[in-house]
């Protein structure tokens, strides 16, 4: 009990120290990670209707998936696509991946990292 | 108080000359039309593919690709569904254990009469397809019912297809309310977005018919049934109009209906009604 006052301090101390040394690795494994999801036909599955650079087979019904960073600069106007298209154009063939609950908001995330780097 | 009156009587009386103005062509919106509606979804796709011949449209993806359509013409020297039509001419004349056959649950003993299925039974009130009416055949002789997605059913409707070949689809919808219903019931099912991923029938079959999903071409919905039933690779064998419902429901992951359900029978009904004037092309093979 007398030590708990430290406690917080301290986490916040160690969280900021491994979030210091950690970030780029974990930037890194997030990109690698999104490009898994978008090409697991059980996850993302993007490229199922999408030509992404390195994957094999791609659909035809959506537009290549290229300069994202230059047409999105905000990365929650991709986030908020992946979660539900149809909230913009209300005749996309889009699945709402987020609203659907097809892909997590941490998943969604590693994909919009993986996205930006095509 | 008498200008106001006067404002409100004005009012009113704009108010129904608008409503009468706007009704003829709300009541037109609202009133189902099948014939417009079968125009308009032919149209859609005679414009949409103008180089595509109309009586090419029940050849699913081959109408929507040249070099799929020429491997395709070849595997037809030896098509896939052979063996499923030969066993369904040889069950087709075997007679059940009394003695009679399925010709005699069917008009013109069951020979070149494709097109006319699903037909709308006005004494039931309901859709009737030509796996059901088979089934009830079996079942009026004391056989029991096959399974309705693959294996026997297949064969069966394979060698019914074959012998109705080149006949156009000809689904009446006779002059009954419920009749409409189940049309309108059936385009309803067809245009409704369901399950995990959002789909429609329409989203993939009317909005994106020739494009690619991975390496797999979409068909067209238009004529879509004509070719029933198929043996597909994916599937490595046949199956049947029960058999493609279910599947597109599961692979969108919706939840699939039961085979020949009331729903099910009437996006049937819906289908094949605006294919008519195509011909039969079953049994057919896809990729």
């Amino acid at each position: 009990m007398t030590a708990f006052p430290c406690k917080p301090a301290l986490l916040v101390a160690l969280a900021l120290l491994t979030g210091a040394t950690v970030a780029p690795a974990r930037a890194q494994s997030t990109v690698a990670e999104g490009q898994k999801l978008a090409f697991d036909r059980g996850k993302g599955n993007c490229l199922t209707c999408h030509v992404i650079k390195g994957g094999d087979l791609p659909g035809t019904i959506g537009p290549e998936l290229k300069d994202l960073r230059a047409k999105y600069p905000d990365r929650n106007e991709l986030v908020a696509i992946i979660f539900d298209e149809t909230k913009r154009n209300p005749q996309t063939m889009m699945p709402p991946f987020g609203r659907n609950r097809i892909l997590t908001e941490q998943e969604i995330n590693a994909i919009v990292d993986f996205l930006q780097t095509l | 108080m008498k200008t106001r009156v006067h404002l409100l009587l004005g009012s009113l009386g704009a108010a129904l000359i608008a409503f009468a103005l706007a009704s003829p062509r709300v009541i037109a919106a609202d009133k189902v039309d099948p014939v417009a509606d079968a125009k308009a979804f032919q149209n859609f796709f005679f414009q949409k593919f103008p180089n595509v011949k109309h009586e090419d449209f029940v050849n699913g993806p081959y109408s929507m690709n040249e070099d799929m359509k020429r491997q395709w013409q070849e595997k037809e020297e030896f098509p896939p569904y052979e063996f499923a039509l030969d066993a369904g001419k040889e069950m087709f004349a075997t007679p059940f254990k009394n003695g009679k056959t399925y010709a005699d649950c069917f008009p013109n003993g069951g020979i070149g009469i494709r097109q006319n299925y699903p037909y709308f039974d006005t004494k039931e009130g309901k859709v009737i397809t030509l796996e059901l009416a088979l089934n009830r055949c079996r079942e009026a002789n004391g056989e029991a019912p096959y399974s309705y997605v693959k294996d026997e059913m297949a064969s069966l409707t394979a060698y019914m297809a074959y012998t109705s070949r080149g006949k156009l689809m000809d689904i009446k919808i006779p002059d009954d309310p419920r009749a409409l219903a189940a049309f309108e019931n059936g385009k309803r099912y067809f245009y409704t977005r369901r399950g995990q991923m959002n789909f429609s029938c329409a989203s993939c079959h009317v909005q994106s018919p020739g494009e690619r999903i991975r390496a797999e071409t979409l068909a067209p919905a238009l004529g879509i049934l004509n070719a029933m039933p198929i043996y597909r690779s994916e599937w490595s064998g046949m199956g049947t109009t029960s058999r493609r419902f279910v599947t597109c429901n599961s692979q969108t992951r919706a939840v699939p209906l039961e085979p020949q359900s009331d729903e099910y029978r009437d996006v049937e009904y819906f289908l094949s009604y605006v294919a008519n004037g195509l011909p039969i092309s079953g049994p057919g093979a896809r990729p």
